[in-house]
């Protein structure tokens, strides 16, 4: 195992959790007071953990770049949530959704991790209701579900296509509770530029005021980040614009090892790019799947009569389309997991049968749900023999009910309405399962540096499911991460303030400056946003849905090229000492720059595919991915050591107990 | 496309601003209102001038970041969409569009088109909140039944952005739709019951003090709000609040 331990706790797998925290050490009230945690990041990770840490007693400042923590980005989840409540009675259990969890991440996740995810579950909707979350109801009262790819159970809570967002207000509430009370101090429109470390641990951080510009020293006794994923170093990509890699990156220079970085997921179902001056991608939610078919034209010729507008798809007859994924997934159909419905319908537009300008779209189609909802509704409303016209109305009504918002987002950006006419659909960039290292603690290779929710590598291997980013972010935060950092605290209640004017913070202070200088002295001739978009296209060229060794390894040279010429012509507008939003971008872009490389070296090394990961080299006959146990069954883990070609591989081993390795089918 | 752009610029809170005009061209339909405006900030900084500040971030309508007065309207012209969701097809050729930050005393400018809305924060920190603790010991979600018309209700309360819209329109800056919607959507749920007399109090008390002006029923924020939140929240905190007050 080298230099990483997991720290996994020994015993069965179902009692480690509650082992461990029965063993661990804790902090008594009265020291907790005089304890300091800095959290980086407010959205479901990083407003969980900041209201629970100030809530047990600490603390807690916590760090935003929006200017408020409600609009952290987690904001923007759709679908919903997954928890083993069984209130369906179909059979679920915290066993079958770590399963579920490890078999959908193509065994590339850590068991034990997993397994405390899925037993938490169940925590978090009973403290989302407490705290006041609307989630969906039945009739009856009761909470609802639905069901999303990759499992055979209707375990996902959800609030309408916003779950994410009644969820962040819980946690910004739970937030504001403290605020009130003194226990957080929220510094919102400020970034974190640097982590400093004192003897080895993470004492604090150098952060941005982005109103004034001033740089401010803030001393701690530990560090949390929970800044979320690094989706956006294709440009690219569902994540918000002002989603970035910096907090992590940065930590990662100063020694915390960056786990798995090509484990990237493609969301197949986003609204298609419509010209050059496309600025980011609206995803519309998996849960769509449940009632939406997906179908591209079965012939040739049709598919080019559509994309010359010769042809609509209304038009085509049943038996003229192609339900590729009912086709090559009998068992879960349209429910296939993430990974598997972005191979195939790039799959199906490379061979020619996209349906948008650009061949590059699939058609998502609710008429046959509209029809089905149509009918049942005018049953249970006692129309005896309602006409086709009654039906699709009801059915329509239905669908909204269900989906309003969604729908209605996908007509304002496409001009196009998606009750008459099916949606058009494409992958895109949208959750990085890769991170930081950490270990069974949540914390990362600097001691006192924890790392929580998508920021982290931890809990969803080479694929995530679902409905499993926001389990994990609320997990991490609520009911984690406030039990194990207590743990390294509680070596700390002797160590008093820590201070900030000390050479380590003088010296973390100067290289922030420094860098940011050197930024603002290349005045050059290209825009920040010149060579994010031109990093951008490198990634999803060379390093996106399929990779293959030669295009990894021109994606290392060019990617380094422009990192050098981004050093040297970059042109940012006015000074350091005030608002800049072209310095923001550019600091964020430099460390993408960096990242994008070393995302390539390790999609290079990985000679296997295994979920999101997808080197065309290592395919079965039916072009399936084609995992290799014997060699890489381990996470990747990266240590910094200058450019990033220079990072050397630390490898943790992932053994399975519980389950038995399997070549994952949804056949 | 050719557009005339009549932009605010103001260098920061405590600067007098102006309006400036800006030509653009080639402005296509399906650009969104920001993309159009990025396309501005590219000439701009190709130009070596500064560019237009506005806030934005996840530019799918849902964070409540981006904001702007668009020829008079909060998000500008179409209905139950955040600026980010505005697309270049509701203009025409030719058009000039007047692009202001939202203005209201609470709300100051911070940098051209960008406006400072922490007085909403605080508003939310007065009470908006059930104290419950995080750390996950309560009771099964399933032990407390909910009409689903009320948890309906709570949701359609629950989904305001935190945009501040409602203020832009509002001829008194006045902030009731924004309190009234979260005062609504815990008032609603048996789980906010507990604390609805305090909660009502506290928070409109907050909201005056941050200098929001009085509410004098016009229902200009619900037609300019980019989630529909409904003016029956406004009359709800109001039942609640005169309760509140009798109760002391």
């Amino acid at each position: 195992m080298g230099i990483l331990d997991s720290k996994v706790p020994s015993g069965p797998l179902a009692d480690k959790w509650t082992k461990h925290k029965n063993e661990i050490n804790l902090v008594n009230p009265a020291n907790k007071r005089n304890i300091d945690i800095i959290v980086v990041g407010t959205g479901l990770a990083g407003g969980a953990a900041a209201a629970t840490l100030a809530e047990l007693g600490y603390n807690v400042k916590t760090f935003c770049y929006q200017d408020s923590p409600r609009r952290a980005h987690s904001i923007a989840a759709q679908g919903g949530i997954n928890a083993a409540k069984n209130y369906q009675g179909d059979g679920d259990s915290p066993y079958r959704l770590f399963y579920d969890t490890v078999k959908g991440g193509d065994y590339r996740s850590r068991e034990a991790n997993v397994y405390r995810l899925a037993e938490e579950s169940v925590n978090i909707i009973d403290q989302c209701v407490a705290q006041g979350v609307p989630f969906a109801r039945e009739y009856g009262g009761m909470l609802d579900n639905r069901s999303f790819g990759g499992v055979l159970v209707s375990r996902t809570f959800y609030a309408k296509g916003q779950t994410g967002q009644q969820l962040l207000l819980g946690a910004y509430s739970a937030m504001n509770r403290q605020i009130n009370r003194g226990k957080i101090q929220a510094f919102n429109r400020h970034e974190m530029l640097d982590i400093v470390l004192v003897d080895g641990k993470a004492r604090g951080i150098i952060a941005r005021d982005m109103v004034t510009g001033e740089i401010e020293r803030h001393g701690a006794h530990a560090v949390v980040l929970a800044t979320g994923g690094y989706g956006n170093v294709f440009y690219l990509s569902t994540n918000a614009m002002g989603s970035n890699v910096t907090a992590a990156w940065r930590a990662h220079r100063r020694g915390a090892f960056f786990a798995n970085p090509c484990f990237t997921q493609i969301h197949p179902t986003c609204i298609p790019v419509s010209g050059d001056h496309q600025s980011k991608l609206t995803l519309m939610s998996e849960s769509l799947r449940n009632d939406g078919r997906i179908w591209v034209p079965r012939r040739l010729e049709d598919a080019k009569a559509i994309r010359e507008g010769k042809l609509k798809p209304t038009q085509l007859k049943e038996e003229d389309r192609d339900y590729y994924l009912e086709r090559r997934y009998p068992a879960f159909g349209n429910l296939v997991p993430r990974d598997v419905a972005s191979r195939a319908a790039k799959e199906r537009c490379d061979a020619g049968f996209g349906v948008n300008k650009t061949g590059e779209a699939v058609y998502l189609d609710f008429s046959a749900a509209i029809q089905r909802y149509g009918k049942e509704k005018a049953l249970t409303s006692g129309l005896k023999d309602p006409d086709g016209e009654t039906i699709t109305r009801l059915g329509e009504e239905v669908v909204e009910a269900k989906y309003g918002n969604l729908f209605q987002m996908y007509e304002k950006i496409v001009d196009e309405n998606p009750y008459k006419t099916p949606m058009m659909i494409y992958p895109a960039v949208h959750y990085t399962m890769g991170g930081l290292w950490v270990d069974y603690n949540l914390q990362t290779t600097i001691p006192g540096c924890y790392c929580a929710g998508e920021a982290n590598f931890s809990d969803h291997g080479a694929n995530r499911l679902g409905a499993s980013a926001l389990m994990q972010g609320l997990a991490d935060g609520y009911f984690v991460l406030p039990y194990t950092i207590g743990d390294y605290l509680s070596k700390d209640i002797r160590t008093g303030k820590i201070a900030t004017d000390t050479e380590a913070f003088d010296k973390a202070e100067a290289d922030v400056r420094g860098r940011l200088q050197q930024l603002l002295n290349a005045r050059g001739d290209k825009s920040v946003d010149y060579f994010h978009k031109k990093l951008g296209k490198i990634m999803w060229d060379k390093c996106g849905m399929s990779r293959n060794a030669e295009g990894l390894k021109e994606a290392i040279e060019e990617i380094a090229a422009l990192r050098k010429e981004f050093y040297a012509n970059v042109r940012i507008p006015g000074g350091m000492d005030e608002m800049n939003t072209e310095l923001e971008k550019a600091f964020r872009v430099a460390d993408f720059l960096e990242l994008g490389e070393l995302f390539a070296k390790d999609g290079l090394h990985r000679k296997e595919s295994c979920g999101g990961h997808f080197r065309e080299e290592y395919q079965t006959e039916d072009g399936e991915a084609l995992r290799d146990d014997k060699n890489f069954k381990y996470v990747a883990s990266w240590e910094y050591k200058g450019e990033p070609k220079d990072a050397v591989l630390h490898k943790e081993d992932l053994v399975f107990e519980n389950i038995e390795l399997k070549t994952r089918s949804y056949k | 496309m050719k557009l005339l752009l009549k932009i605010w610029r103001q260098q920061n809170a405590s600067s007098k601003g102006k309006f400036v005009d800006y030509p653009i061209s080639g402005i296509e339909g399906d650009m969104s209102f920001l993309e159009m405006l990025d396309v501005l900030n590219q000439q701009l900084i190709d130009k070596g001038e500064e560019p237009v500040v506005f806030d934005h971030d996840c530019r799918e309508g849902i964070c409540g970041t981006c904001s702007l007065q668009i020829n008079g309207e909060p998000h500008g012209p179409d209905r139950l969409i955040t600026t980010c969701q505005l697309h270049m097809r509701m203009f025409k050729d030719g058009d000039t569009i007047v692009i202001e930050p939202f203005r209201a005393k609470a709300f100051p400018v911070i940098k051209d088109l960008m406006v400072d809305r922490s007085a909403f924060d605080r508003i939310q920190q007065a009470g908006g909140y059930i104290s419950v603790n995080t750390s996950g010991n309560t009771v099964d979600a399933n032990t407390i039944p909910i009409e689903k018309t009320k948890a309906d209700d709570a949701f359609n309360a629950a989904a305001c952005i935190g945009c501040g819209a409602c203020v832009a329109a509002c001829k008194n800056a006045s902030a009731m739709l924004f309190t009234s919607a979260k005062v609504s959507q815990f008032a609603l749920l048996p789980q906010g019951r507990v604390e609805a007399t305090q909660r009502v109090l506290s928070m409109v008390r907050q909201m005056d003090l941050e200098g929001f002006g009085n509410c004098t029923n016009t229902g200009a924020c619900e037609v300019e709000c980019p989630k529909g939140i409904s003016l029956e929240n406004i009359a709800r905190m109001n039942r609640e609040y005169l309760m509140a007050s009798v109760k002391g």
